[in-house]
């Protein structure tokens, strides 16, 4: 009789902690789904105008608004990207992400001086995007460039990590 | 008649709810008598956080978690928003006491000795806490959605970045996605307003809890070593021999500390406000000056005083190895010494830790490693000299970007050597040299300087010595003995 006891109150003990383990499994599939699931999904990348061939002049390194690959409709202002374009000759084009390769800030051109400045922590590059000075430890990371049709496209990118 | 209707409700609702039966015994129970102002900084911490949640809720009343909205609703409650601005105000500095005090309450619990037994699990629960503490600030900081806040993330992501294995996926986690956008806003107003306040009511829950069960620490006394196999005894018999009970007698100290405080909180919103919001959280604005908030700005010094060849393995490992080295902190010492006066490791790791901190605080707030692009070309007071050549040097040390890292008398950045003297220290030859080839933190210029630039440009350098003006000559003829 008592070892009847035992038993149903074992069955109810491991019942309900099955039952409440294999709910909280069934939720954690959405759950760490939405979190991981994007974490593996491939960039999305796309030839975006950044103007016509003409409205950028040789010898001269200026920037240029795009828009990123993957905004979403409510992205606002946030949507907008931007490069340090070069004409280096006729018919060649570098485009240099705008991202210091140290941590990322947003360098500054000079054209005078002829070089690429971080505001953060004073990282310097030469006008090819090569380090002239300071902490980064990577070149300006670079946009596959074409022109197609008149226009200097170039090909969206994540935010290039050093 | 009032009154005892009042009484009779209190007493339904009291004998069905059993609220005296739960916070009766917690606040009635027992304290060290000696326990005074040391203690005061929990309780505080604790009020803060309180504050926060207040005010937070209110200010998420009027917030859009939205990247391309909150912008606009921030300045909507900044500027028009009924006490927008004043909340805004609250919520930063209470964000700022909060900090402060979980800080001054670890440093004096380190102090104490108070992690020892039985109270190991009490100082994890607070490491934890102030983890989640500086959390919230930095993501606070990022839900004041400008451009510093934009390009924080992006830091932060970079750093993440770093990471050996799953560097990359942390960056796109950090993101939401490869780059600032549409998902990056909102999962840090779900971290700020959801996820870290419930880790924080949890810990805080379990924190009290601990509290409670193993009693206020009482202040350590020279050569009363902890001893695990009798302190709760002799805990338990101090307790009944010269405990008070905790309200009033303890805690009327950290009613007045705590109200004191929240009075200076609401002081400092009133008469400085909330931080005003940068440029628009726009990525494509590419001038920008990001700099993290006061509690941030020690370790923003540090990724930039870093030598370059040191920056992967401390930015991932060393956070980690504090971590780790204070949680297991009170498993290794949990006996012995409590006094400050039997443990002068304590006291000098508390001492180099400020030092330390304090310092690369001043050098955070400086920032004299970041170059100064508002730098205005020199003026003709400070060339002092009708030369041609030297005149055309100083245009020459403005445009080819020199002043933005370089000083010249009040001008010009600090992240390389002040050159308002510079030919007194340096000959023609080096400083030839110097621009040519460049140094470690400054480009080359050999392949950037025309020779008669270059020429200029030295001449221009030559002419800094320490007097160059006539006012100068004459303010230092007025005054020969501090030549």
């Amino acid at each position: 009789m008592k070892l009847e006891k035992i038993t149903r109150r074992r069955f109810l003990k491991g019942f309900s902690l099955g039952l409440a383990a294999a709910s909280a499994a069934l939720v954690s599939v959405p759950v760490i789904g939405s979190i991981l699931v994007p974490l593996f999904r491939r960039q999305p990348e796309v030839w975006r105008s950044l103007g016509h061939v003409d409205s950028f002049q040789v010898g001269k390194t200026v920037s240029v608004v795009f828009q990123n690959a993957d905004s979403l409709p409510w992205a606002g202002v946030t949507a907008k990207n931007a490069v340090w374009l070069r004409r280096v000759n006729e018919t060649e084009f570098i485009a240099f992400a705008i991202n210091c390769m140290h941590l990322g800030c947003p360098v500054t051109w000079l054209p005078d001086a002829e070089l690429f400045m971080c505001p953060c922590h004073g990282g310097v590059y030469t006008e090819d995007g090569e380090v002239a000075a300071g902490p980064p430890p990577k070149a300006l990371a670079r946009h596959p460039v074409r022109v197609r049709n008149g226009e200097v496209e170039i090909l969206t990118m994540p935010i290039p990590m050093a | 008649m009032f009154l005892r209707i009042l009484k009779t409700t209190w007493a339904w609702l009291d004998a069905r709810l059993g609220i005296s039966d739960l916070i009766v015994p917690m606040m009635t129970h027992r304290v060290p008598p000696d326990a005074r102002w040391w203690y005061v900084f929990g309780s505080a911490t604790l009020a803060s956080f309180l504050l926060q949640v207040v005010t937070g809720v209110m200010l998420s009343f009027s917030y859009v978690p939205s990247s391309g909205d909150a912008y606009a609703a921030l300045q909507h409650l900044s500027h028009d928003a009924p006490f927008g601005r004043f909340l805004r105000g609250l919520h930063y500095f209470g964000a700022s006491a909060m900090v402060l005090m979980v800080g001054i309450h670890a440093l004096q619990v380190f102090l104490f000795g108070a992690y020892k037994f039985p109270r190991e699990l009490n100082w994890i629960t607070g490491l934890l806490l102030m983890g989640l503490t500086l959390g919230m600030g930095f993501t606070g900081q990022i839900l004041r959605w400008d451009q510093t806040a934009v390009w924080s993330v992006v830091v932060a992501a970079e750093q993440a970045g770093r990471a050996p294995l799953a560097g990359k996926w942390l960056a796109r986690f950090i993101l939401g996605g490869g780059n600032v956008g549409g998902a990056t806003l909102s999962r840090f107003f779900a971290l700020h307003v959801f996820v870290l306040p419930a880790l924080i009511l949890a810990l805080v829950g379990a924190h009290l809890h601990l509290v409670l069960r193993n009693g206020i620490s009482e202040p350590p006394k020279p050569d009363a070593p902890v001893d695990p196999t009798t302190y709760r005894q002799d805990y338990a018999a101090l307790l009944e021999k010269t405990g008070r009970p905790f309200w009033p007698d303890a805690a009327w100290r950290d009613v007045v500390f705590a109200g004191g405080m929240i009075v200076v909180v609401v002081l400092c919103a009133f008469l400085y406000g909330p931080p005003e919001l940068g440029k628009p959280p726009d990525p494509s604005i590419i001038h920008a000056d990001p700099r993290p908030d006061w509690y941030l700005l020690w370790y923003f010094a540090v990724l930039a005083l870093l030598p370059p060849a040191a920056e992967n393995v401390f930015i991932v490992f060393a956070p980690l190895a504090v971590g780790v080295a204070l949680l297991v902190l009170p498993l290794l010492f949990a006996r012995g010494d409590r006094h400050f006066s039997r443990r002068p490791w304590a006291v000098a790791s508390v001492l180099t830790l400020l030092v330390m901190v304090g310092a690369l605080w001043r050098a955070g707030e400086g920032s004299d490693w970041s170059p100064d692009f508002a730098a205005k070309p020199i003026s003709q007071k400070v060339v002092a000299s009708t030369d041609p050549l030297v005149q055309h040097g100083a245009q020459l040390f403005f445009s080819k970007a020199c002043i933005h890292c370089h000083r010249i008398g009040n001008d010009g950045g600090r992240r390389g050597p002040n050159l308002t003297d510079v030919s007194e220290r340096l000959t023609q030859e080096q400083i030839t040299i110097r621009i040519l080839n460049g140094a470690t933190n400054m480009p080359a210029f050999g392949n950037i300087l025309k020779p008669q630039e270059m020429e200029a440009l030295r001449a221009f350098l030559e002419s800094r010595r320490r007097y160059v003006t006539s006012r100068q000559r004459a303010a230092e003829s007025k005054t020969p003995g501090d030549k």
